[in-house]
């Protein structure tokens, strides 16, 4: 029963792809849109049932769906590893997918490739379910690379825009990148191990050197810094907004992008054994944190915001992994697939309901006019920025506690500089969306309206996530979620901490005065003073304009990559044409001669063979055809004249051969 | 008692009177009637050696010529008038087109 729920998980939404892919062209779109969210909520419905038996036996159980590659003493298996980790996971993945595919059905509606998308959705769904699900780490390369297709595909969808064509392709290569990171680390992990399970692999983990582990997890950090799109690998997760809005919830803040966090606290053995790895995880995300964040303040696209912001949450994650607070990035990794779905999707709605305008500075004064869409949105920014009792307080607040006490205070500071612009980022955002004078076009204005129910109705459910959800976690330290994941996402080594209580309470005062600052400083620049922040851009121009452009970064990245290996591709080309195709061209016209050298060599040759054969036939043919006249009469007299000629022999021969014959009578 | 070598005379005179006639007669008709000849010449020297020999064999072998005979006539005559009803011709000089 146990087994076959688990099975079930991502069969649902593989049966709806192969449905909508094969099929979905001979019914209504309707229809299509039902299979793919309704595969979604029967796997969701799975996970509960896994759920319920995982809370009452939370030991790690596999299950095996068949014996893939087996030879020798290698056995790979396509199995599946339950544990309270990967149902934390299931959960998010199911559940929040379940209401992002619900809201696309409203979102998507009327589009021409309206089944090409819930395809490709519910494609993504079983490769992330494979990714958090797999027992191994091929299962796991499967779903990770399945993912990044998906990705690429979704991102694509509005393929005849060439700025989505290209942004499906920058994040394809830049995926690449990490792959290739990760693929190296399953080779060490096989050459060391002989095995890719994991239940072998961790429970053999101390039979590392300090270095093995080292290159490992270094290799590891590769794959999940281009999946999670941290530092140096994030630039393709803000031209992922390309893509539908769904897929930026879905994908690039939901599911996808955590897969990076999920590898590295399923690995957390690998990487408690490899101090260098964690202090590299903790630096970049706290870095990436606050880097992303900045970038974050200027930005004019909504959707953009929102993208640096998650760059900049998924660099929490890998800071609270870099400070052995496993369970704090998971917890982290929950509340903000809750409160940064509800964001992109509201934003989405915001979109709807503007005819497709997503610059914010073309907003303003919305509050009134979609209230529904109003409100959830401002729950998602209390709940980004911080603000008790909201989803992201506590997981915001364990992330900087953990970093405060355990003495990574250089990492508490980036995170609470993090925090604070954070909150103001969130703040402007939705101060210059929903509040103070509109500056929607006149011709747009005219047909602002509210989402229809099937939108409104997922946000409204991820609104009540993003509000209790934190409680999940709370105390902090103690919450139900740190007994549920305990026996996973414990470092090995720590040695249990004496927490004071006076030192929490301060830091959780700290970090809502933090939240409440960069509220403050929002509410003041954008409503009380709006002409303030033009005032501070124009003072100092080059920061603002080197924020505007995201630090150059990508333009540095084709400097000193994309254009030398597009002058590489030249001089290959060069040498393409000048050399190889040369080369090629003198065999063929090699060929060429050979050839016509055969050819005359058979007309003259060997067909005047032939010829003489067949003239002489023709001859001899014709010398005798006058036999057959066509008179009966000189058919008649040739039979006479044989039989007389034929009867004579025979009697000749009778006559020599046997005396007794002639005097017969 | 006739002798048996007049029997065979007789038959070898009808025989080359029927071959002769489908040598030279241009006539269906009579080209057909000269193949019965000739198949009555080989019954009269099969009744002649069958009574010369005390054997009933040659005169069950003729009984089945004649009726060999008969059909042969019938199929043969059934031809000839299907030949004269498409070319309107009784010669069989003019029925030479299977030919090379």
């Amino acid at each position: 029963m146990f087994d076959l729920l688990v099975l079930l998980i991502p069969l649902f939404p593989l049966l709806a792809v192969l449905a909508n892919g094969l099929y979905g062209s001979r019914y209504s779109h309707e229809l299509a849109g039902r299979l793919a969210f309704g595969s979604v909520g029967l796997s969701f419905l799975c996970t509960l049932g896994v759920f319920v038996s995982v809370l009452s036996n939370p030991e790690p159980r596999e299950v095996i769906a068949w014996s893939w590659i087996f030879g020798g003493n290698l056995s790979i298996n396509l199995a599946f590893l339950i544990d309270p980790l990967t149902t934390i996971m299931l959960l998010v993945v199911t559940g929040v997918g379940f209401l992002i595919h619900v809201y696309s059905v409203g979102y998507m509606h009327g589009e021409e490739g309206f089944t090409r998308f819930f395809t490709y959705m519910n494609l993504f769904m079983v490769s992330m379910l494979l990714l958090v699900m797999g027992s191994n780490y091929l299962v796991l390369f499967i779903g990770w690379e399945g993912v990044g297709l998906c990705s690429y595909l979704l991102i694509g969808y509005y393929y005849e825009k060439v700025s989505a064509g290209k942004a499906a392709t920058k994040a394809f290569v830049v995926n690449r990148i990490g792959d290739a990171g990760f693929l190296i680390a399953v080779f060490l992990i096989f050459s060391h191990f002989a095995s890719l399970d994991y239940s072998t692999v961790l429970s053999q983990a101390s039979s590392l050197s300090t270095e093995m582990a080292t290159a490992i997890t270094i290799c590891l950090l590769i794959g999940a810094f281009g999946k999670s799109a941290q530092l140096p690998l994030y630039t393709w997760l803000p031209d992922a907004m390309e893509g539908p809005t769904p897929v930026s919830a879905l994908i690039h803040a939901a599911t996808m992008v955590t897969a990076g966090v999920y590898m590295v606290v399923r690995n957390h053995v690998l990487f408690d054994m490899a101090p260098i790895a964690l202090t590299t995880v903790g630096i970049i995300g706290g870095v990436t944190a606050l880097f992303a964040a900045t970038i974050g303040l200027v930005q004019n696209d909504i959707k953009r915001v929102l993208a640096y912001s998650t760059v900049s949450q998924l660099g929490y994650m890998f800071l609270a992994c870099g400070v052995g607070a496993y369970t704090a990035a998971i917890f982290h990794l929950v509340t903000h697939a809750f409160f940064k779905a509800l964001l992109f999707l509201s934003a989405g709605a915001v979109i709807h309901s503007l005819s497709g305008e997503q610059d914010i500075r073309k907003m303003g004064g919305l509050h009134n006019k979609i209230p529904i869409t109003h409100t959830v949105f401002l729950i998602g920014t209390l709940a980004i920025a911080g603000i008790p009792p909201l989803a992201g307080f506590w997981s915001k607040d364990e992330i900087m506690a953990h970093a405060f006490v355990h003495g990574y205070y250089h990492l508490y500071l980036l995170a609470a500089i993090g925090a604070f612009l954070t909150s103001f980022y969130m703040f402007r955002l939705t101060y210059l969306t929903f509040y103070g004078q509109s500056r929607v076009e006149p011709h747009v204005a005219k047909h602002i309206h509210e989402s229809p129910p099937i939108m409104t109705y997922p946000l409204m459910i991820l609104a009540g996530l993003a509000v209790v959800g934190g409680f999940l976690g709370v105390p902090p330290e103690h919450g139900w979620f740190h007994g549920f994941l305990h026996d996973v996402a414990t470092p090995v080594g720590a040695a249990p901490h004496a927490v004071d209580m006076g030192t929490l309470l301060g830091l959780m005062v700290a970090a809502v005065v933090i939240a409440l600052g960069g509220w403050g400083l929002a509410h003041y620049m954008y409503s009380t003073r709006p002409q303030m922040a033009n005032e501070w851009a124009e003072k100092s121009p080059q920061v603002y304009t080197t924020l505007l452009n995201k630090y150059y970064v990508d333009e540095l990245y084709d400097r000193i990559i994309v254009e030398p290996f597009k002058k590489l591709g030249e001089l290959w080309d060069w040498f393409d044409r000048h050399i190889l195709d040369r080369f090629v061209v003198g065999i063929g016209k090699g060929t060429d001669l050979s050839s016509e050298a055969i050819t005359w060599t058979e007309k003259h040759v060997i067909y005047a063979g032939l010829n003489v054969v067949g003239y002489g036939n023709h001859l001899l043919a014709w010398s005798w055809r006058k036999l057959q006249s066509g008179m009966v009469h000189h058919y008649a007299a040739i039979i006479v004249i044989g039989l007389a000629i034929l009867i004579h022999l025979v009697v000749l021969w009778f006559a020599g051969s046997s005396s007794a014959g002639s005097s017969m009578y | 008692m006739i002798p048996l070598a007049a029997y065979v005379a007789v038959s070898a005179v009808l025989f080359m009177t029927g071959l002769i006639g489908v040598l030279i007669r241009r006539n269906f008709i009579i080209v057909l009637m000269s193949v019965e000849i000739m198949l009555n010449a080989a019954n009269i020297n099969l009744v002649a050696f069958s009574h010369y020999l005390n054997s009933m064999a040659g005169q069950m072998s003729a009984l089945f010529i004649i009726a060999v005979a008969a059909a042969e006539a019938a199929v043969g005559l059934a031809i000839i008038i299907v030949i004269f009803r498409g070319k309107m011709a009784t010669n069989v000089d003019q029925i030479n087109i299977l030919k090379w």
